[in-house]
C-alpha cells in the first residue's frame, strides 16, 4: 500500500517494530511484528504459540473426565461457557439426559460468567485508549460475580463446575438472592458506564469509524460473537440453534450498524442487559428437583461429533473423535479468538499505531485461548 | 532596580533561594506523588497506598529510597552519556522558573522585569531533554514517544504564549510581581475567561498529561521517551513531571487567578493562598487525568493548530482593540 505521502516523496524508510509479546494492549503474549512508516503500520503480521499448552493433545492421552479442568484453562475468562460446551459434546454424543433444573443452573451461571468477561473485555478496551478509571469500575462489577459464583463453584477464575449430566454443587437461596441483588446492582451501573465511556466526545472520535469489519469482511474471516454482531449480522448460537434450554428464554441479539470499533463495544454493553433478562428469566422459572444425573462411567463410541456453543466471544465448537474407549481419540476445539484474530492484517493496513490499538483492543482477544 | 549591578547580598540572596527552591522542587514530587496516588484510588473505589505510616504518607518517602538504592541500567547500545545526561537536563529547567516565582508580596527568589518570558523561555528547554532521552534509548518506542512530544510540545506553546500575552496587554508588564498587583480588584480569569481556558488546555498538554500523555502512551509505546529508564533517572523524569506540573499551575495562578492575593494575605501569608491555589489547580489536573481517555495524536494536532491558535489569536486582536478604545 502507498500512503499519499509516498506518491509525492517517493518510497520511504520503513523498519520493523515488534509489539509484544510484552506488550500493555497485546493482552497477554501475543506478538504483532509491524511494518511502520512513521506512525503508520504498512502491514502486519500477528505471531502465534507463546502460550501453547497442548490442551487438545493432553485430551487424547487422558479419560474424558479428566478434560474438565483443561476447558476452563484455554479462556479463563469465560470459563463456564467452555465448560459447557465440553459436557454438551459429551452429552450428545453419549445421549446422557440433563435434569431440568441443572439446565436451568447451567444458564444462569453461563450468563454470570459472560458479563463477567464482557466486563473485563470493555474495560481493557477502554484502558487501551488511555483511560484508567473505567476498568475498574468494571472489575468492582465483575468482583460481585466472582463471589457469587465462588459460593457454588469454589473456584474464581478457571471454573471446573459442569459435569456429564448436571453440575457438581446445586444453587440454594443465599445464591438466588445475591443474584438477583446483582442484576438491580448491574441495572443501575449500565447507566454510569454510558456516561463515563460511552458519551465521552473523546472516547467517540477515538471507536467512531476505526476498524470497520463490513459484513462480507467479516463472513469472510469467519467471525463470531460481538465482532460479527458488530458488523450487523444477527447471528448468535443461543438463537439461530438453540442448545440447552435457550429457546425457552426471550431475548434480543443486539447488533451494530457500521462494523466499527464502537459498534462492538455497544454491542457488548448490550449484550450484558441481554444475559441479565436470562438470569432473571431462569431464576423466576427454577423449578425443584436434582442437579445431576446418575451416570455410569462412558465410553465413547467410535465417530464424530459436534457441539458449539455461544463463548463469551463467539461461537465455540468441540469436534470429537471417539474410538470406543472412555478416551477421545481426537478433540478440536474451535476457539471464537482465532478466527476474530485473523481479519487483523487486512483490518489495520495504513493504520496510525493509536488507530490499531483501538481496533485490536474492540476484538477482545483472549490469546491462551487462541494458543491453547 | 538597578539589574546590572549585583551586590553580595544580592547573590547570597539568589544562593539561599535556589537551595530553598530545589528542595521545594522534591517536596513538591513527595506531596504531588502521594495526592496522585490517594486522589486516583478515590476515584477508582479503592484504597491507594495505605501500609507505612497514617494513610500511607510515608509511601512516597519509602519509594524514594527504594528508587535511589536501585542500579542505574543502561541499554547495551544506547548512547550512554547522552542517556545518562538527559534526565538531568529535564530536572534543571523545572528549578529555573521558580526563581522569578511570586509566592507572596515579600516571597519572591528575584523580581525581573521579564519574569513571564523568563518563565517561558526556560520551561521550553523542557521538550529538548525529552527528545534527547528517547533518542539516546536506541529504542523505537522511546523514538516514537519523543518525536511525538517535540510536535506536541511546539504546537501548544504557541497558544501558551498568546493567551498569555492577552493579559499581558492589559497589564502592560512582563514582572510577576506587577501582573499579580494588578489583580488587587478583579482576577484575570473574569477579564480574560477565553484565554484562561486555552492556557488551561494548553498546559495540560505542554506538561504531557492525560488526555494529552501521548508522549508516553502506555498503551501504545509501553512508556514512551522514558522505557528504557529506571531508578533515579526515571525518578528524576518524574519529579521533573510534577515540577513542570507546579509551574504551569502557578503561572495560571499568578496571571489568572490573583496570585498571593486573598484574606489576611500580609507580606508572607499569600504564600499560602498561592500553594492553595496552585494545588487546587493540579488536583484538577489529576482528576482529569483519571476521567478521560487519551486523544489521538492527529486529533491533538488538529485541537492545536484548528482551534487554540485561532481562538488565542482572535482574542489577543479584541484585547488588544479593547485597551487601545479605553
Amino acid at each position: 500500500m502507498v500512503t499519499k505521502l509516498e506518491k509525492i516523496a517517493g518510497p520511504r524508510h520503513r523498519f520493523l517494530l515488534n509489539m509484544g509479546p510484552q506488550h500493555p494492549s497485546t493482552h497477554g503474549v501475543l506478538r504483532v511484528v509491524l511494518e511502520m512508516d512513521g506512525e503508520y503500520a504498512m502491514a502486519l503480521d500477528p505471531v502465534l504459540g507463546y502460550g501453547h499448552r497442548m490442551h487438545e493433545k493432553m485430551a487424547e492421552g487422558r479419560p474424558y473426565n479428566g478434560f474438565y479442568p483443561n476447558t476452563g484453562r484455554m479462556d479463563y475468562l469465560g470459563a463456564i461457557l467452555f465448560n459447557h460446551g465440553y459436557v454438551g459434546l459429551l452429552e450428545r454424543v453419549c445421549k446422557v439426559s440433563v435434569p431440568e433444573r441443572a439446565e436451568y443452573v447451567r444458564v444462569i451461571t453461563s450468563e454470570l460468567n459472560r458479563i463477567a468477561s464482557h466486563l473485563v473485555g470493555i474495560g481493557a478496551y477502554v484502558l487501551d485508549l488511555g483511560a484508567f478509571t473505567p476498568i475498574l469500575y468494571a472489575f468492582d462489577d465483575r468482583e460481585k460475580i466472582l463471589d457469587i459464583l465462588e459460593e457454588i463453584t469454589g473456584s474464581r477464575l478457571t471454573y471446573c463446575y459442569l459435569r456429564v449430566g448436571g453440575v457438581t454443587k446445586d444453587i440454594d437461596d443465599t445464591f438466588i438472592r445475591r443474584t438477583r441483588s446483582f442484576i438491580d446492582r448491574m441495572r443501575s451501573r449500565l447507566p454510569m458506564y454510558r456516561d463515563l465511556v460511552t458519551d465521552n466526545i473523546i472516547f467517540l472520535r477515538r471507536t467512531k469509524g476505526i476498524g470497520v469489519i463490513d459484513r462480507d469482511m467479516a463472513a469472510r474471516y469467519g467471525v463470531t460473537g460481538p465482532v460479527l454482531r458488530g458488523s450487523g449480522i444477527a447471528y448468535d448460537v443461543r438463537k439461530s440453534e438453540p442448545y440447552s434450554i435457550y429457546d425457552r428464554f426471550d431475548f434480543e441479539v443486539p447488533v451494530g450498524e457500521n462494523g466499527d470499533s464502537f459498534d462492538r463495544y455497544i454491542v457488548r454493553i448490550r449484550e450484558i442487559e441481554q444475559s441479565l433478562r436470562i438470569i432473571e428469566q431462569a431464576l423466576d422459572g427454577l423449578p425443584e428437583g436434582p442437579v445431576m444425573e446418575k451416570t455410569k462411567k462412558l465410553k465413547l463410541p467410535a465417530g464424530a461429533c459436534n457441539f458449539t456453543v455461544e463463548a463469551a466471544r463467539g461461537s465455540l465448537s468441540y469436534y470429537l473423535v471417539g474410538d470406543g474407549s472412555d478416551t477421545p481419540y481426537r478433540l478440536k476445539v474451535r476457539v471464537p479468538s482465532y478466527s476474530n484474530l485473523s481479519p487483523l492484517p487486512e483490518l489495520c493496513k495504513g493504520m496510525l499505531l493509536s488507530d490499531l490499538v483501538t481496533a485490536m483492543g474492540s476484538l477482545d482477544l483472549v490469546i491462551p485461548e487462541i494458543d491453547r | 532596580m538597578d539589574t546590572m549591578h549585583f551586590s553580595f547580598g544580592d547573590m547570597m540572596r539568589l544562593v539561599i533561594a535556589f537551595v530553598m527552591l530545589i528542595s521545594l522542587v522534591f517536596i513538591n514530587a513527595l506531596v504531588m506523588g502521594y495526592l496522585e496516588r490517594k486522589v486516583a484510588a478515590r476515584i477508582q473505589r479503592r484504597w491507594g497506598p495505605m501500609e507505612v505510616g497514617v494513610q500511607g504518607w510515608l509511601q512516597m518517602v519509602i519509594d524514594g529510597i527504594k528508587i535511589i538504592a536501585k542500579q542505574l541500567i543502561v541499554p547495551r547500545d544506547a548512547d550512554r552519556t547522552v542517556f545518562r545526561v538527559a534526565p538531568l537536563l529535564s530536572f534543571t529547567p523545572v528549578v529555573l522558573p521558580f526563581l522569578v516565582m511570586p509566592f507572596s508580596k515579600g516571597l519572591v527568589g528575584r523580581d525581573i522585569n521579564l519574569g513571564l518570558i523568563f518563565v517561558l523561555a526556560v520551561s521550553s528547554i523542557n521538550v529538548l531533554s525529552i527528545f534527547v532521552a528517547g533518542w539516546a534509548s536506541n529504542n523505537k518506542y522511546s523514538l516514537f514517544g519523543s518525536v511525538r512530544s517535540v510536535s506536541q510540545n511546539i504546537a501548544y506553546e504557541i497558544p501558551i504564549l498568546l493567551s498569555l500575552l492577552s493579559v499581558v496587554l492589559i497589564t502592560n508588564t512582563f514582572s510577576m510581581q506587577g501582573i499579580v498587583a494588578a489583580q488587587g480588584k478583579v482576577w484575570f480569569v473574569l477579564v480574560q475567561p477565553v484565554a484562561c481556558l486555552i492556557y488551561l488546555i494548553s498546559a495540560t498538554a505542554e506538561t504531557n498529561r492525560a488526555p494529552f500523555d501521548l508522549p508516553e502512551a502506555e498503551s501504545e509505546l509501553t512508556a514512551g521517551y522514558h522505557t528504557e529508564y529506571s531508578g533515579f533517572g526515571f525518578s528524576l523524569f518524574m519529579i521533573a513531571e510534577y515540577g513542570n506540573m507546579f509551574i504551569v499551575c502557578a503561572v495560571a495562578t499568578v496571571l489568572f487567578f490573583g496570585g498571593w492575593h486573598g484574606p489576611f494575605s500580609g507580606e508572607y501569608l499569600g504564600a499560602l493562598w498561592f500553594l492553595l491555589k496552585v494545588f487546587l489547580l493540579m488536583l484538577t489536573m489529576i482528576w482529569v487525568r483519571w476521567t478521560y481517555p487519551r486523544v489521538r495524536f492527529d486529533q491533538l494536532m488538529n485541537l492545536a493548530w484548528k482551534y487554540l491558535i485561532p481562538f488565542s489569536l482572535v482574542n489577543l486582536l479584541l484585547t488588544a482593540l479593547v485597551v487601545a478604545l479605553l
